[in-house]
């Protein structure tokens, strides 16, 4: 499993900050720490980044690649910010990762720059027109995606499919056709296809005390199902690596000695495979 | 060979809310089976309609739903007595609405004498809904609680903003409790729990998922009102299986298909004719969602659905 560490995001305050004033450390620092639990990949999150993307993209790359010696996810919208980071990027670490493609028109010259830098792209499963409904669904448009990426050159192993994990507070069916959609995108190539989630924005919306054990749970349970990589807090993961075991024992029907812990488990599995209705007091119930 | 009609059966149970006493006290909720499906398992109680009054007279209403209450309206007394005696409403629902600060910002004490006043009058059960301002309902409701005690009444409309001191005042005099959420089944599972954790009982609570009209969101309120009544029956989740109130009047009689008169749009036909197929449309799809407790306005409208009612059960 590969766990492409996630903390390096606009949306938090502490790194936006950082880079406005262009400021290494705080970026350096949450490098090292994620590299240090076990991520393989950094993930840069610079946003839409319409002002300035290309100059702050290229600063990202090589201000985490200067203390971390692994190849970085770019995740932007602003394809100019994606090129100007490829054309810095140390390969010697690992092929870049783009973040990302799908199946909108507007999103295809995407692969393209992955075709023209060797680089891996995610294949985000989402079209024009809204959000997939299912897993049935998910898997149709990554058809299309796969069938885009040979046209523009890209290897199909060198694509990762994304099937758009949502949150469970507000749509919570969809945690459930998530799984199963990564499931199916294995079946669809031979050797199976890349898969990757954002899996935090499954609990997004939660009562913090609720996100960590959301999170961790969800991923074992894709974990399970076959999943390739993951954007995510390599330190929650490596507790989620910790607690497989139970996991996978409440999993399997087995009762484990720690009666909290079973409750918990229990409740939580429950609520992701949609057997329980989700309410923010589940495990209090 | 002989047909056997296929049969789902289902975990959990609706309870079973008695509002009101003496021999008039009405019942609704406790059945196992998804609406008007009584061939699957029990349906104790018939959905109940509470006519709708309030505290002012109704110069907010339209004037096609004005016109059966005229000679009435001016006194929520009377008004009230005219439901029970004249139309045999089963149950009534006095909205103070009133009391909200953009309106006539009538003091607690004043509406508590208003629930006073209606409740010495009438016999059937009496449901007291605030004006829908979280901040004023808290302290218009705690009144009206004590003013209305034992009377085993519905108060309303608890929402996540005032849910504590409202579910405290229906605790301490033993009335029945409704609680409020927007269009999302998993914020009313929430405000249930969060309720209940306060020591109050789930059999007294009555889920409004919000209600809207046809044509205005009908379909939001039916698809959360169902999902709901299927967590309760197929998962038996404890937390959503209190009957489920469709309110639907007020909503109803505030769109413009409701308003506009024939002269205006002669397409759409006469305007009160219209006016009641939209209220009991709404009603009646709602009744399909899972609804048990219905709040109307027309006494036409109220017929029809309660005549829908008897064919169904």
């Amino acid at each position: 499993m590969l766990i492409i560490g996630e903390k390096l995001s606009i949306i938090a305050k502490r790194v936006r900050e950082a880079m406005i004033k262009k400021d290494k450390g705080p970026i350096q620092e949450i490098a090292i720490s994620q590299w240090k639990a076990g991520a393989g990949m950094i993930d840069a999150n610079i946003g839409p980044a319409e002002d300035g993307g290309e100059d702050l993209m290229q600063w990202m790359v090589t201000t985490i690649q200067e203390v971390v010696s692994l190849p970085i996810c770019l995740d932007t919208t602003n394809a100019k910010a994606i090129e100007a980071g490829l054309k810095v990027h140390n390969n010697q670490w690992g092929k870049p990762l783009i973040n990302s493609t799908s199946n909108d028109p507007e999103r295809f010259p995407i692969l393209e720059l992955g075709a023209k830098y060797n680089a891996h792209v995610i294949g985000l499963t989402v079209g024009k027109g809204g959000l997939p409904a299912d897993a049935e669904e998910r898997a149709a448009i990554a058809a299309e995606i796969m069938g885009r990426a040979m046209e523009y050159g890209v290897p199909l192993e060198d694509i990762y499919l994304d099937p758009l994990v949502l949150q469970i507070a507000t749509s919570q069916d969809h945690a459930r056709h998530v799984i199963k959609a990564i499931a199916m995108f294995q079946e669809m190539n031979d050797p199976p296809m890349k898969t990757v989630v954002g899996l935090s924005n499954i609990s997004n919306g939660c009562p913090k005390a609720l996100r960590p054990i959301l999170n961790k749970h969800y991923f074992i349970m894709l974990m399970n199902a076959g999943l390739t990589a993951a954007i995510a807090d390599a330190h929650e993961m490596a507790e989620a690596v910790q607690e497989k075991k139970m996991i996978d024992d409440v999993l399997a029907g087995k009762k484990i000695d720690d009666a909290k812990k079973m409750t918990e488990i229990t409740k939580t599995i429950d609520v992701i495979m949609g057997k329980t209705l989700y309410a923010h007091s589940y495990l209090e119930m | 060979m002989a047909f056997t009609a296929p049969k789902e059966t289902y975990s959990g149970k609706v309870y079973n809310v008695t509002i009101g006493t003496g021999d008039r006290a009405a019942s609704f909720g406790g059945e196992n089976v998804l609406p008007f499906l009584p061939f699957e398992g029990t349906i104790p109680n018939k959905p109940l309609i509470a006519y709708e009054i309030q505290d002012v007279p109704p110069t907010d209403w339209p004037e096609n739903v004005q016109k059966p209450f005229s000679s009435v309206s001016g006194d929520p007394v009377t008004w009230a007595k005219f439901c029970q005696d004249t139309l045999k409403a089963k149950a009534i629902a006095l909205r103070l609405i009133g009391t909200h600060p953009d309106r006539e910002n009538r003091s607690p004490e004043d509406a508590a004498k208003t629930v006073k006043d209606v409740l010495s009058a009438i016999n059937v059960p009496l449901i007291i809904l605030g004006s829908n301002n979280a901040e004023k309902d808290a302290p218009v409701l705690i009144a009206a609680a004590e003013a209305a005690k034992d009377r085993n009444c519905i108060l309303g409309k608890a929402q996540e903003a005032n849910y504590k001191t409202i579910a405290a005042a229906a605790m301490a005099n033993n009335h029945k409790l409704i609680a409020m959420s927007e269009l999302d089944i998993n914020l009313s599972k929430q405000l249930n729990i969060l309720i209940t954790q306060m020591g109050f009982d789930k059999e007294r609570l009555i889920t409004d998922p919000m209600c809207s009209a046809l044509g205005y969101g009908l379909e939001y309120t039916y698809s959360v009102m169902e999902r709901i009544r299927l967590a309760a029956l197929t998962q038996n989740d404890l937390t959503m299986q209190p009957p489920l109130l469709a309110d639907v009047g007020m909503y109803v009689w505030k769109i413009k298909e409701t308003q506009a008169p024939e002269s205006d749009v002669p397409l759409w036909g006469n305007a009160e004719e219209r006016g009641i197929a939209w209220e009991a449309t709404t009603a009646a799809a709602l009744l399909m969602a899972g609804a048990e407790l219905l709040i109307m306005r027309h006494p036409k409208a109220v017929e029809a659905v309660g005549k829908l009612i008897e064919e169904l059960i």
